[in-house]
């Protein structure tokens, strides 16, 4: 059997004769494997990244051979759809029937926000790759820690970059209609129009809306460029139809972290060359772990992985090492969190360590799409080291504001 | 003999905490859920014969009221229960005179509109509903001191809402004014001849069904202890309404039966098939082909149909 099979008659009969004959959870969970689960999002329009992220844990489990600090992993896997009251339902069934220990995942925000009091009452160890922004800020959560960025934390480099480096004064912003596409933008729009630059326009489609004609109508043109703030496979459709209204080479555009994804890029043409985005991976970052990752990747299933991907390839690196360092024993909840969040480990995104809410701290990378052996990879043309989730602003006054959203920073300088 | 046929459910559902696991007891709380949202749609659908694609709204509206009163104005359960119960039986009473200037397909648009206001109001109204994070940080009432956060306890409370809200609503259907309601639904200009207010009759029953949505939504907000505008969705209400259908519509167990379909390919045989989504449609189209009335009518005409065949 192999360990992304849920093994579900031996889970449930245990479940059923055990909880009959009133066994406490904790007895059980003693020895034995790990039990790992993980949280994604196989149906819907977040599918693609989600069934990456599969991959990939999968992958790194391979190659260390299931095992992490001496101790057998198990994998359990739930799909949320996106759907915040599924994803709670689908946590419950991982933690309560597959007795998991620890969690990677969820992907999406609303995902991580719904599930928030439940990890918290069952003061379950978290690695997220949801991007929520209030769970390492205003209202962190204690079991909750986050290897691969918040929402904004990629975004305000990039931000940088374009008032600094490309020295774009006006600029506007698209993103999905969603928690994640609000605080990318709002972050975005604060470095940016702190840095002295203006975002003229935002524009929010639904996350699912069939035809981004309408909103590519709206574009203004008189701007130095846009910021595609989109997620899963959307940041490909727009540009697609945005390349199809002939507006390509008219308008520079530039993306946020998952707007051109390894993922996505794979199967769009040389239109997509020269578009700038940042993100805390690239498959083309040069380091040991990296090029293996992504050498064995592409044997297994033929494309470079990208965010989706890296995300549970360095949440399942923090999670070794930090069972390394205290001896696998993941029973102990209080040392495992203590531990992590010391913990500086090298992954295939580069070093990672984490600060006191539980957010990472690491190299940020301004890429660039370029063809590389017959096919497109995002080349690093600059790295942002050791960034974190609140720029270069202090923490203090940072949490002072509220959380990044539609109406926060408030955009002063649109014009209609 | 019907009557030990009930006691056995009554112990049945009494005593399955007792031999299941932790998860099917939650999975058993939500269906129980979905079963009091959906028996309080049917009311509309099948008995008034009005179908309602904005049901949704009740238990949504339910759900955020008492979530905002909570968050926002710092009031215990005691208080926000029953006003969030009030508040959504007055916008009710307003979207029940709005949608029912027209029956049928016109009705059934018009809830649907409404219901979309509330969902984009959810959705954009940040400063109030933290528009697409939702509220959180919600608790669960302790009744009588007896605090439900346990798998069981919680159990014990919804079978108890749900067991009182299908009772109540099975004598609604069962009184008179449930016969006048039948009638309005197969014949309104005989009723409206015989004297009836049919107007009067359907907005009623209108504001009685999301009385027990928004029971249902408190149910939901207190299980889940999170809100989101998803569960305002056309999806929600969809999916209840598909419950109905495929349940048996006019019928007292066919919601209850859709109900625990729904959740169950949703949250349970997701977990063994990738693609449920299509099964879930297969399972639909069967019922449409081989019971086109509903499981429940269906599987008591194919009974009938066996005990007469083996009796002669």
């Amino acid at each position: 059997m192999t360990f992304n099979r849920r093994r579900f008659i031996q889970a449930a009969g245990a479940g059923l004769s055990a909880s009959a004959l009133g066994f406490p959870a904790v007895a059980r969970a003693q020895s034995g494997p790990i039990r790992l689960g993980l949280m994604t999002v196989k149906t819907g329009p977040l599918a693609s990244g989600g069934i990456d992220m599969e991959r990939a844990l999968v992958q790194y489990l391979k190659e260390h051979n299931a095992t992490m600090a001496g101790r057998k992993v198990e994998l359990f896997v739930g799909d949320s759809g996106g759907v915040p009251a599924q994803s709670r339902t689908k946590l419950q069934e991982l933690v309560e029937r597959d007795k998991i220990q620890i969690m990677i995942g969820p992907l999406d925000t609303a995902s991580a926000l719904a599930s928030d009091d439940y990890i918290r009452s069952q003061q379950l160890l978290t690695l997220s790759v949801a991007a929520a922004e209030d769970m390492t800020q205003r209202k962190p959560n204690p079991w909750f820690t986050r290897g691969t960025s918040t929402s904004s934390q990629s975004a305000q480099p990039l931000a940088d970059y374009c008032a600094k480096t490309l020295k774009y004064k006006r600029m506007l912003t698209i993103a999905d209609d969603i928690a994640y596409g609000h605080e990318m933008c709002a972050g975005f729009q604060r470095v940016f129009e702190d840095a002295g630059g203006k975002i003229v326009q935002k524009l929010f489609p639904p996350l699912t809306v069939p035809d981004y004609g309408t909103y590519i109508a709206q574009l203004k043109t008189n701007v130095d460029g846009i910021f595609l703030g989109f997620a899963g496979s959307n940041g490909f459709r727009f540009y697609r139809q945005f390349n199809e209204y002939g507006l390509r080479g008219k308008v520079a555009v530039v993306g946020g972290m998952t707007a051109f994804d390894e993922a996505v890029l794979r199967n769009m043409g040389d239109e997509a060359l020269g578009i700038i985005t940042s993100c805390w991976y690239s498959a083309d970052v040069e380091n040991a772990i990296n090029k293996r990752f992504v050498a064995n990747f592409r044997v297994d299933w033929g494309y470079d992985p990208g965010f989706y991907a890296a995300a549970t390839y360095v949440e399942a690196a923090v999670l070794d090492a930090t069972l390394q360092k205290i001896h696998g024993k993941i029973e102990d909840k209080q040392a495992f969190m203590k531990t992590v969040r010391a913990i500086t480990v090298d992954t295939a995104r580069g070093p990672v360590r984490f600060d006191h809410l539980g957010n990472v701290v690491g190299n940020v990378y301004i890429r660039r799409v370029e063809r590389k052996d017959g096919r497109l990879v995002n080349r690093v043309i600059q790295t942002y080291p050791n960034v974190s989730q609140f720029w270069t602003y202090k923490e203090a006054e940072f949490l002072k504001n509220p959380v990044y959203s539609r109406d926060w920073p408030p955009a002063k300088n649109l014009e209609s | 003999m019907k009557w030990a046929r009930w006691a056995l459910l009554a112990v049945a559902l009494a005593a399955f905490p007792w031999i299941a696991g932790e998860y099917y007891i939650n999975l058993t709380s939500q269906i129980f859920i979905a079963a009091t949202f959906a028996a309080s749609l049917n009311l509309l659908v099948g008995y008034g014969g009005l179908p309602s694609l904005g049901h949704a709204s009740w238990l949504g509206l339910a759900a955020y009221l008492s979530a905002w009163m909570s968050l926002k104005l710092g009031l215990g359960h005691a208080l926000t229960a029953p006003a969030a119960l009030l508040g959504t039986t007055l916008v009710a009473c307003a979207f029940g005179w709005i949608s029912l200037r027209a029956t049928g397909l016109g009705f059934l648009m018009i809830t649907l509109a409404l219901s979309q206001v509330l969902w984009g109001t959810a959705y954009r109204w940040v400063s109030v509903t933290d528009g697409d994070n939702g509220l959180r940080g919600l608790t669960r009432p302790a009744p009588f001191g007896i605090s439900l956060d346990g798998a069981t306890s919680f159990y014990y409370f919804a079978l108890a809402v749900t067991v009182v809200a299908i009772t109540l609503m099975a004598m609604f259907v069962a009184s008179p004014f449930g016969a006048a309601l039948r009638g309005t639904r197969d014949q309104p200009r005989r009723m409206s001849a015989l004297g009836h207010d049919v107007w009067t009759v359907r907005w009623i029953t209108f504001v009685y069904s999301a009385f027990w949505g928004a029971v249902s939504g408190l149910l939901f907000v207190y299980y889940n202890k999170y809100i989101h505008p998803a569960s305002l969705s056309i999806t929600s209400s969809a999916e209840a309404l598909l419950g109905v259908i495929a349940g048996g519509s006019g019928t007292l167990a066919g919601p209850i039966v859709g109900a625990a379909i729904i959740m169950l390919l949703k949250n349970y045989v997701s977990a063994y098939i990738e693609r449920w989504n299509m099964l879930m449609g297969f399972v639909f189209v069967l019922i449409v082909i081989f019971m086109p009335e509903g499981v429940v009518p269906g599987v008591r005409r194919l009974y009938l149909r066996l005990r007469k065949w083996r009796t002669g």
